[in-house]
């Protein structure tokens, strides 16, 4: 089996090359790369989409070139191949985003991506930190995983989904911020599994074992 | 609900921990990679490693130390120390690092840090802010390790890198740093609330009631300290369960 992070330039994949490989071979689950070539994106059994930055930037960099979202797209939405975005990577699901711009996403999740906007005006933005999970859906990644749970988040903007049947985890910051959505063979994460410890790498180790 | 962090800080001179660390098994007490992992197993939110000689020269050992920390360490890393330019910002993030603090070019630019927002994004954009009070209620930005005043105010400085775009502020207080006697808690307080962005409390920790202070009076979103962790006074967890039991809501799992 063969697992694909999809790099586009968005960042440092290679931490999360390393936690994704530790945990595939704990599991037996085969390799992981790093690529930006659509060919190996299109024939990979596994693809995990990371992200950093803006939301537009990400975006441009996925559909002006190289022809990475069409090889996502056939493999994800054609191939039904288990799906897994992070953060912006995450973000990119929903129908568009708002930061800067209003800007397309891929709208395999319908929603929007919005500025975070705490009730309680001392919290801080971004969104920095440790945070505890609530699970609002049994789903496969939670096997060993539960609700109090805590995983690593950065970030300023976070998704609405537009169906509450696609938000499987939200975490409380003075209002609901989604952490994990799904749908059939696609998974988004908003925090980082990679920085999460103990209790990111049991999620990794369940996405590689997944079959939606 | 998010939780306040702790942060143990380790000053790293040609890829060795300055001082050296003195606590639990390590094998190397001078090996900042053995440190991290330490202090990963032992529950720390994050980690931070400052480059106290960085030079052009030296870079490379820094760059092999990051690798190697965040290949075993899956909490995130900031690092520090001769940051000068995006391409210092992009060579770090490459090595592994997850956030790089800018200080005296910030400082001496602070549109590098707007350069650097935008082109990383502001959550891997930390300044770290060294300060001294000069007169009650006041204070000044110091450079060159506290040495060189600026003639700059501190809360206007704080809220300038915030407007261009800086994800966190590192917030020394330059005059307890190294103390024990706490951290500068009025300039603590006036930092954290002239910005929207977190504010890391820093300098002067020598127990675990002032940690617990930088939170509840200084309004600090994490606290980085150094030696009363490295010298093994206390450990993560005794700080962890000291400031749960003031209220603090921290991370107790792993």
């Amino acid at each position: 089996m063969r697992t694909v992070i999809v790099d586009y330039e968005s960042g440092n994949l290679h931490s999360a090359q390393k936690a994704f490989q530790r945990m595939a071979d704990e599991t037996g689950a085969g390799e992981v790369i790093v690529t930006s070539d659509p060919d190996t994106v299109r024939a990979a059994d596994r693809i995990v989409l990371p992200g950093d930055g803006a939301f537009p930037a990400c975006r441009k960099e996925l559909f002006d070139h190289r022809g990475l979202f069409e090889a996502m797209e056939e493999a994800v939405i054609h191939h039904a191949r288990p799906f897994l975005g992070i953060c912006i990577g995450m973000q990119m699901l929903a129908t568009r985003g708002l930061e800067y711009t209003p800007t397309p996403g891929f709208d395999w999740i319908p929603g929007e991506v919005v500025r975070i906007d705490p009730a309680d005006p001392a919290l801080k933005v971004p969104h920095m930190g440790w945070n505890d999970l609530v699970i609002d859906q049994p789903h496969a990644i939670f096997d060993g995983i539960k609700t109090g749970d805590h995983a690593y988040f950065v970030h300023s903007y976070h998704m609405r989904v537009a169906n509450p049947a696609h938000l499987l985890a939200h975490v409380d910051y003075a209002g609901p911020i989604t952490a994990i959505v799904g749908r059939d063979n696609i998974l988004g994460m908003q925090f980082h599994p990679e920085k999460s410890q103990r209790v990111g790498l049991r999620m990794i180790a369940n996405f590689l074992a997944w079959r939606p | 609900m998010l939780k306040v962090r702790i942060i143990p800080c380790l000053d790293v001179a040609d890829g060795r921990v300055v001082k050296g660390v003195n606590f639990v098994d390590l094998r190397d007490a001078g090996d900042p990679v053995d440190a991290a992992r330490a202090y990963d197993a032992a529950g720390a939110d994050e980690l931070c490693f400052l480059d106290i000689h960085a030079t052009h020269e030296n870079r490379g050992t820094m760059f092999d130390v990051v690798r190697r920390t965040a290949e075993q360490c899956y909490i995130p890393l900031t690092v520090g120390g001769g940051v000068r330019t995006p391409a210092d910002v992009r060579a770090l993030l490459l090595a592994g690092a997850d956030k790089v603090s800018f200080n005296s070019a910030a400082v001496a630019n602070p549109d590098v840090v707007a350069q650097a927002a935008d082109q990383f994004g502001s959550q891997c954009i930390v300044v770290a802010i060294d300060a001294k009070t000069v007169s009650p209620g006041k204070w000044e930005i110091f450079t060159h390790g506290g040495r060189k005043p600026t003639g700059i105010d501190a809360v206007e400085f704080a809220r300038l890198v915030a407007s261009k775009g800086a994800g966190e502020i590192l917030l020394t207080s330059m005059d307890r740093d190294g103390t024990r006697a706490g951290f500068n808690l009025p300039l603590t307080r006036a930092i954290s609330d002239a910005v929207d962005i977190p504010v890391i409390a820093s300098g002067g920790v020598g127990n675990l009631d002032h940690l617990v202070e930088g939170v509840t009076l200084g309004g600090a979103s994490a606290v980085l300290a150094a030696s009363i962790f490295h010298f093994g006074d206390y450990t993560i967890r005794q700080a962890k369960d000291h400031m749960a039991a003031a209220g603090i809501p921290m991370r107790l799992d792993q």
